[in-house]
């Protein structure tokens, strides 16, 4: 049984993310605001990874995060690995993807973007998934990955 | 949401075009067709555009519409701090279509979205003015006879230039050449050549214009504005390169047209105006009934 395997089994009921690129890590963790969670939370980073150098992993005890909090963690993680335990099974194991669009998640970079002025949500197209690149839905204008500031 | 809008040049399929085209040329045929009788439009304009909405009064007055609005926003309650989504709101319960400039980038489109009548966007910010890109191929299918394969010469800001911009993303569906000049601060942003290179569209990029103009069906020249410049050295040394004289229309096609969205500053002598290859004051006129045409289609009248 190898490491990843254990930290898996080793939860009743929660979401593991796997795979987070190291740099990222603490990131993703502000991001899901688990840091105003109550439930036991396990936080690893910098663990060999087969794939890509080292990695970091975030186990959640008891609980499931909405679409739109994965679409956000996609943004910046793109080939993490979510798993959803219950009972001690796996029910879901998927590799995060970006969705094909973004609705409040970005904030648009062009001040003058009517998206920046109004009490609006923001919309964002996702026009290139490999490279990260969004185009805003009201200003047209697009964004790449390094210029991509979430809300 | 109403789906009917008008908002930005890309949604406007190749065969949507060529109907609005055709349109177009049936209103200039008979301007005055009383299709909006009964009809209330409002126009927005919360900054000022002369050009743009008296054409849009005109367009809207031939068809026999009433018109409610203001041009100036100072003086409406959106300078009280209403947001956009209230006066549209508002509105678009008083009027059958609103047609609106706004200084915001994608407020044409957010209104389009809460409106539950037809949006037409007469210009969002730096981002769109589709109905300027409309008139602008009106005038290039009347003068040439078609939109395909032609050879459309861009001079001046090709960088903030938003109607260079759309004209190209329309005509690309055309199978056209296009040839690019500009000074160096102002050359064709990346995304368009690429946009190109992944459409097989044939361009090229110049700083001289006598390289090119000779085998131009269409000249479009556009004005190098000041208030695009951060450092004004910068704008005094370019300012003056694509002037456009009389004498250097010598030797360019017989169907050669000047295009140019006005207002012109210096760009086109005024000795261009009267040779008849000049054609930006009847393409100012052709707004009308460019314009005629999205409004009956938006209304989804004939």
């Amino acid at each position: 049984m190898n490491k990843k395997e254990l930290l898996v089994a080793g939860l009743q009921n929660g979401t593991v993310i796997d795979h987070i690129p190291s740099d990222q890590l603490f990131k993703v963790v502000s991001m899901l605001k688990l840091d105003t969670l109550s439930n036991p939370i396990t936080i690893g980073n910098n663990l060999m990874s087969k794939k890509s150098g080292t990695k970091g992993i975030i186990k959640v005890t008891d609980k499931y995060f909405e679409k739109n909090e994965i679409d956000r963690v996609a943004l910046i993680a793109p080939h993490a690995k979510l798993n959803r335990i219950a009972n001690y099974e796996v029910v879901e194991k998927k590799e995060l993807e970006l969705p094909d669009e973004l609705i409040d998640i970005v904030k648009c970079a062009n001040p003058k973007c009517i998206s920046n002025k109004e009490p609006m949500a923001s919309r964002f197209d996702v026009i290139d998934k490999k490279n990260i690149v969004v185009k805003c839905h009201y200003c047209e204008k697009a964004l790449h990955k390094d210029d991509i500031v979430l809300l | 949401m109403n789906a009917n809008s008008f908002v930005s040049i890309y949604d406007v399929s190749k065969e949507k075009i060529i109907e609005l085209l055709e349109s177009a040329k049936r209103f200039e045929e008979n301007p005055n067709q009383d299709l909006l009788h009964g009809k209330i439009v409002a126009t927005l304009f919360f900054e000022p555009s002369t050009r743009t909405r008296l054409s849009f009064e005109t367009a809207v007055n031939r068809l026999g519409g009433r018109v409610i609005g203001f041009s100036d926003a100072s003086t409406t309650s959106s300078s009280k701090g209403e947001t956009l989504k209230d006066t549209i709101t508002m509105v678009s319960g008083y009027a059958d279509l609103i047609i609106m400039r706004h200084y915001l980038d994608g407020a044409a489109r957010y209104a389009s979205e809460i409106s539950s009548i037809p949006i037409i966007n007469a210009g969002d910010g730096s981002n769109q003015h589709p109905s300027q890109t409309m008139l602008d191929l009106y005038s290039i299918f009347k003068t040439q006879g078609t939109l395909e394969n032609l050879n459309i010469c861009m001079v001046g800001d090709l960088k903030y230039g938003r109607t260079v911009h759309s004209l190209l993303m329309a005509l690309s569906k055309f199978n056209p050449t296009f040839r690019f000049v500009a000074p160096e601060e102002l050359k064709m942003p990346l995304e368009y050549k690429i946009f190109c290179d992944n459409n097989n569209i044939n361009y090229s990029e110049h700083t001289d214009l006598m390289e090119v103009i000779d085998e131009a069906d269409i000249l479009y020249m556009t004005r190098v504005q000041r208030e695009r410049f951060i450092d004004l050295m910068e704008y005094e040394k370019v300012k003056n390169c694509y002037i456009l004289k009389n004498k250097m229309l010598d030797h360019t096609k017989e169907n050669l047209k000047v295009l140019h969205p006005l207002p012109r500053v210096n760009e086109i002598e005024s000795d261009v105006d009267s040779n008849p290859k000049a054609y930006y004051f009847q393409q100012a006129r052709n707004g009308v009934f460019a314009r005629q045409a999205i409004i009956c289609d938006v209304l989804g009248i004939k």
